[in-house]
């Protein structure tokens, strides 16, 4: 199976703060990798290097067999348009209805598409995260799990190959928790997509999860799938395991 | 480690002093006080030097990469519009008001010093020097400095610490272009046409006190306000309120763009680019004032 993501010895430091510490990492064609980790120990600063939005100290992170970090803006523009991010708050424009957001990363990369292909598009979008009855309102007027999956939509409106997902679970309900859980899994299915998705949610981890990567002093210490993952007697991951309330699908 | 004890008399502390082999020094004052309050201690001199250097340095950095973007194709002529109906026709209300009481207030008080000199003829000629010149351009900027700059602080400061600004990034647009270009550019643009509606709306209250006052008709008054107004003055006047909208515009995105710290950063991105806009402001009326005296 081809690497659609491919990281290499990865490493990331803040002033006085080492996040990333060489981090290695395959995602395949067509399969969701889970990274796990407490709160602070990189995972967010993991996916925007991926996504080119923050660059590394020194390793190699390629995407769709581009090194992200060497890409000019134009080349890293045009590299975007097969990547969606679905960010830790939503990340909604509060100024711009549901309709307008969803529009807008549309009319700015698809210009040839007119206004009925647009608003096709659009609802067609909005129907896959079952929200179509929002198409008019304003992010403020959304609860957060609707917020969560207006935001996989607007990222799902390009038909990207890769998704980002930043703690796609966190701050919600665990009814709602399960339904984003479903979403994801649907995405990957329906179009298709690879993903790395970060979150400290065992339950998502073990709903959406290939492979599940556990990412520990800066560095992936165990890769398998999630009950190999918890397979040790390391008390930092079995403390993971034990503190955490699963949901058993 | 640095260790900090209170209470203790000289003759106890050269003891342990000489008992831990360390170095020390007694607490001012001030640094006793702060350190109760909890206030932090301020940073050395030559860091607050450094971070003012590498501030002008970013500083020239965003405004070069805004004229990059401006002259770059692809353009976003809709969202230009749609700031300078934000920036401009929004303003409109605030403007009229401070204009018109502007010059009402100003003939009121200019008319008792003339009328001792019997010159109160001379109100329209005097008044449009000062509104045109001076008032009308430094006014609007003081207004939008508040208006339009904390608000495109606190727009971009809010954007970019929930995320927004990285989604645009990352879904393919820029935007530096989309937020930034399109802001200054209105404010650029706005600003000038906004003074030149206060000078007006000024004139207009200018006139309701002096016909007040003098019965003076109103093709007179104007007859005789602009009868000193040179092409100079105005084309100075709408130098200045593109200098001043630029330089509004360019604050409020360049603080806004990097806020950070949640909340806190933003408020702080609206209340900084009031008070540095102003501040500048001020400057620049001083140096383009000197200019025009010296073409003049």
């Amino acid at each position: 199976m081809e690497a659609v993501i491919a990281i290499n010895n990865l490493k990331k430091s803040f002033p006085d703060n080492p996040v990333l510490q060489g981090v290695d990492i395959l995602v395949n064609q067509g399969e969701n990798v889970v990274v796990l980790g407490r709160s602070g120990s990189g995972k967010s600063v993991l996916i925007k290097i991926v996504a080119g939005l923050l660059k590394p100290d020194s390793g190699e992170v390629k995407v769709l067999g581009q090194d992200v970090a060497a890409l000019d803006t134009m080349a890293l523009q045009a590299l975007r348009q097969h990547i969606g991010f679905s960010f830790q708050g939503s990340a909604l424009y509060d100024g711009m209805s549901v309709k307008e957001n969803l529009e807008f990363p549309l009319v700015r990369n698809k210009r040839n598409l007119n206004k009925k292909q647009v608003a096709e598009a659009v609802e067609q979008v909005l129907s896959d995260v079952g929200l179509l009855h929002t198409i008019n309102q304003m992010p403020s007027e959304l609860s957060g799990g609707q917020k969560k999956r207006i935001g996989i939509a607007r990222t799902l409106i390009l038909h990207p190959e890769i998704m980002l997902y930043d703690e796609p679970t966190g701050g919600i309900d665990p009814i709602t928790c399960v339904e984003l859980n479903h979403l994801i899994n649907k995405v990957q299915k329906q179009y298709n997509t690879s993903a790395i998705i970060i979150t400290h949610d065992l339950t998502c981890a073990r709903m959406t999860g290939n492979r599940v990567a556990m990412l520990l002093d800066g560095k992936i210490s165990r890769l398998g799938s999630f009950d190999e993952i918890f397979d040790t007697d390391d008390e930092r991951i079995r403390g993971f395991y034990n503190y955490n309330f699963i949901h058993q699908p | 480690m640095i260790l900090i004890i209170e209470g203790i008399n000289l003759g106890h502390l050269n003891r342990v002093k000489n008992m831990i082999g360390c170095r020390y020094r007694r607490l001012t004052m001030a640094e006793h006080v702060n350190k109760m309050e909890g206030i932090e201690q301020k940073e050395p001199v030559s860091k607050r030097i450094s971070h003012f250097f590498s501030g002008l340095y970013e500083i020239q950095q965003f405004i070069f990469r805004f004229f990059r973007e401006t002259f770059t194709p692809p353009f976003e002529f809709k969202e230009i519009v749609r700031q300078c109906y934000q920036i401009g026709y929004r303003s409109l209300a605030i403007i009229s008001l401070t204009g018109f009481i502007t010059g009402i207030v100003f003939t009121k008080q200019s008319r008792p010093p003339l009328a001792e000199f019997g010159a109160t003829s001379w109100l329209p000629s005097m008044i449009s020097i000062a509104i045109i010149r001076a008032l009308a351009p430094l006014i609007t900027a003081l207004i939008a400095a508040g208006k339009i700059g904390s608000n495109i602080g606190a727009e971009l400061g809010s954007m970019n610490v929930s995320e927004q600004i990285d989604a645009m990034e990352v879904s393919g647009t820029n935007p530096f272009k989309f937020l930034v270009v399109s802001r200054v550019l209105a404010s650029t643009l706005m600003l000038p046409m906004l003074m030149l509606y206060a000078s007006l709306i000024g004139l207009m209250g200018s006139y309701l006190n002096v016909h007040q006052n003098e019965q003076t008709s109103f093709i007179a008054f104007f007859h005789d306000a602009f009868v000193k107004i040179s092409y100079l003055d105005v084309f100075a006047s709408i130098i200045k309120s593109t200098v001043y909208g630029f330089t509004i515009g360019v604050t409020g995105c360049f603080l806004g763009y990097r806020a950070s710290q949640g909340t806190v950063g933003v408020g702080k991105a609206a209340n900084s680019t009031v008070v540095i806009s102003m501040f500048l402001i001020f400057i620049e009326e001083m140096i383009i004032v000197q200019i025009v005296n010296a073409i003049r």
